[in-house]
């Protein structure tokens, strides 16, 4: 069964992210990219952290698609929009080299990793047991972030306000012939 | 993935199944056929308040009138406008639809838990509850699939390839975005009362009227939870997307035969799922009512829970018709100061106040200090606030902006 699970949000995933490569419309690039975030909030699920799989669509899903799409259809990026021409020529090779640089980061991990996972013993790690209480995993999540990583989330909350602030800033500022002082 | 329904975790028969999947035919039939009753009774109740007869035809009352335009629209022609986008086109509808009507998933229907039981009801031998699922993240379900039901007008605007569903479906989603802000701070003061996220804990743990959050929250909530949720239901006062004075008919313009018929089910089956989240959250659910040690008991045996949530579930349809039969729509601007300026802050502050009791209760702090202190901040809060929206009009009004 899990198996199976893991083979249907993969094929999503691998679907989705294939889809925002290849599509020539940017609107359907953009719901190609909900399809692999939906897949992985199904990983999510499988692997029981049902909270982060309920984030995941919050915020990915409903609110940074959504801002995409709006992008999108304000600006009205048609597909029109010319490949073919390169506004920045090195980025291109740049995206090939991170993007395998990448892949060899991940597979080094897993090979690395593979005798601790066959094993299933993790150091380090507190797996909690969720078992029997229905709110155990998300009140645990609670309690280290809102005591141990309290000044994290804090700091994260005050980048926020900051970004909030320039962006106010940045779209309102008068321009040189306006009466605006 | 059935791990969802805690109920039914580890060895599964076929008996385990077969439950489930007939209480998914009863709430997709359920929500199908309420529905249809739903745009039945609104045609008719603001029809009675503008002294007309209404749908009057088809059966008894009028009451198949809705079945009657369901049919008409499944045989009428298909059209796509040639500039649409086709593959968005036809997507976008099942995309309103189908958020939906899995919110009725996670709603308890029905089922006793007065005295402390825990709402499980036995079907064929088999312990369940009369809700389709009851994850732990419930309501977080319920936000995700609210802002997921953002795409489907959203696209089915631009997908017309056409100016009003355009402007109509950018208005949705901006509406839609600002307002479930102050949706989730409302949700968020339930939670602290109630301490959990699986609804069925929520409607556990408001077993008296005192104890409904409804009071327990001090009404404020509720209130900014019925505004918020009256918006993202796109629903008169706030219907701006639809309107026809401005935009023809809005997102769903260039619409017709069967697709329309799909937003026109979402829009309605939204209005009846978003009433049974507000009696879930904020009345107690299928808790009968009781106030002190008195219980109104209807004697109805099983049925019971389900009776109350009915009738509760009644009073917000009602509500929500009054609404669209009196009042008018809202500008633009007033809408999104509305929900910006007033209702996120408010219940920002409602929260903060909320949190400080309860930080209170635990630690044996003296309540009404607490409170005098609480009070004090928010209104310097509030003040401050005040003087600031108060600045930066006057910085608009002398560059010359409307808004």
């Amino acid at each position: 069964m899990a198996f199976f699970v893991f083979v249907c949000a993969a094929l999503m995933i691998l679907g989705g992210a294939v889809g925002v490569i290849i599509s020539q419309h940017p609107v359907h690039a953009a719901l190609s990219l909900i399809l692999t975030l939906f897949g992985v909030a199904v990983l999510y699920v499988a692997q029981d952290a049902h909270f982060l799989a309920a984030v995941q669509v919050i915020v990915y899903a409903g609110a940074i698609v959504v801002l995409f799409l709006f992008v999108i259809m304000l600006l009205g990026v048609d597909s029109a929009e010319d490949l073919q021409i390169e506004p920045i020529p090195v980025q291109r090779p740049l995206a090939a080299i991170v993007a395998l640089g990448i892949v060899g980061v991940i597979s080094a991990a897993i090979v690395q990793a593979r005798s601790t996972i066959a094993s299933g013993t993790r150091s380090g790690i507190d797996i909690p047991t969720v078992s029997g209480d229905a709110d155990g995993n998300i009140r645990q999540l609670a309690r280290d972030l809102f005591s141990d990583h309290v000044f994290a989330f804090e700091l994260t909350s005050v980048l926020l306000v900051v970004a909030v602030v320039g962006t106010v800033l940045l779209a309102r500022r008068p321009d040189k012939s306006g009466a605006a002082s | 993935m059935i791990a969802l329904d805690p109920l039914l975790i580890g060895d599964l028969d076929l008996g385990d199944v077969l439950v489930v999947l007939l209480k998914v035919v009863v709430v997709f039939v359920v929500g199908l056929v309420a529905t249809m009753l739903m745009v039945w009774f609104e045609r008719k109740a603001i029809a009675g308040m503008q002294n007309r007869i209404g749908p009057n035809k088809a059966g008894p009352f009028g009451i198949l009138q809705t079945l009657a335009d369901g049919i008409k629209l499944f045989f009428k022609e298909d059209l796509i406008p040639a500039q649409a986008n086709r593959f968005v086109f036809k997507l976008a509808p099942y995309l309103a639809f189908v958020p939906a009507f899995l919110v009725w998933s996670v709603i308890p229907l029905g089922g006793d838990f007065s005295n402390g039981k825990d709402g499980t009801v036995k079907i064929f031998g088999r312990v369940t509850r009369l809700q389709l699922a009851d994850p732990q993240i419930g309501l977080l379900l319920l936000l995700a699939l609210s802002s997921v039901a953002v795409y489907g007008i959203m696209l089915a605007g631009w997908s017309s390839g056409s100016k009003y569903p355009l402007l109509g479906s950018v208005r949705a989603s901006a509406q839609m975005v600002s307002y479930e802000a102050a949706l989730g701070l409302s949700i968020a003061a339930v939670l602290l009362i109630s301490g959990t996220l699986s609804t069925s804990g929520i409607v556990f743990a408001q077993p008296s009227f005192t104890r409904w959050h409804v009071v327990a929250t001090g009404l404020l909530p509720f209130v900014i939870f019925l505004i918020a949720a009256t918006a993202e239901l796109n629903r008169p006062p706030f219907d701006l997307v639809e309107a026809e004075q401005e935009l023809v008919g809005g997102f769903n313009t260039e619409y017709s035969s069967i697709r329309f018929a799909l937003f026109f089910l979402a829009e309605f089956m939204n209005t009846i799922t978003m009433s049974g989240v507000i009696v879930t959250l904020f009345f107690g659910g299928p808790q009968p009512v009781k106030i002190g040690d008195t219980t109104l008991n209807l004697h109805l045996g099983p049925l019971n829970g389900t009776v109350w949530f009915l009738l509760k579930l009644l009073v917000f349809l009602y509500i929500y018709v009054w609404f669209r039969a009196t009042l008018p729509r809202l500008r633009y601007d007033q809408l999104m100061n509305l929900g910006w300026k007033v209702l996120i802050p408010i219940s920002l502050g409602w929260f903060m106040l909320l949190a400080s009791f309860r930080l209170a209760q635990d630690n044996g702090w003296n309540r009404w200090l607490v409170g005098a202190v609480a009070l004090s901040v928010l209104t310097a809060a509030a003040g401050l606030l005040l003087a600031a929206t108060r600045v930066s009009a006057r910085n608009r009004q002398r560059e010359g902006t409307m808004f």
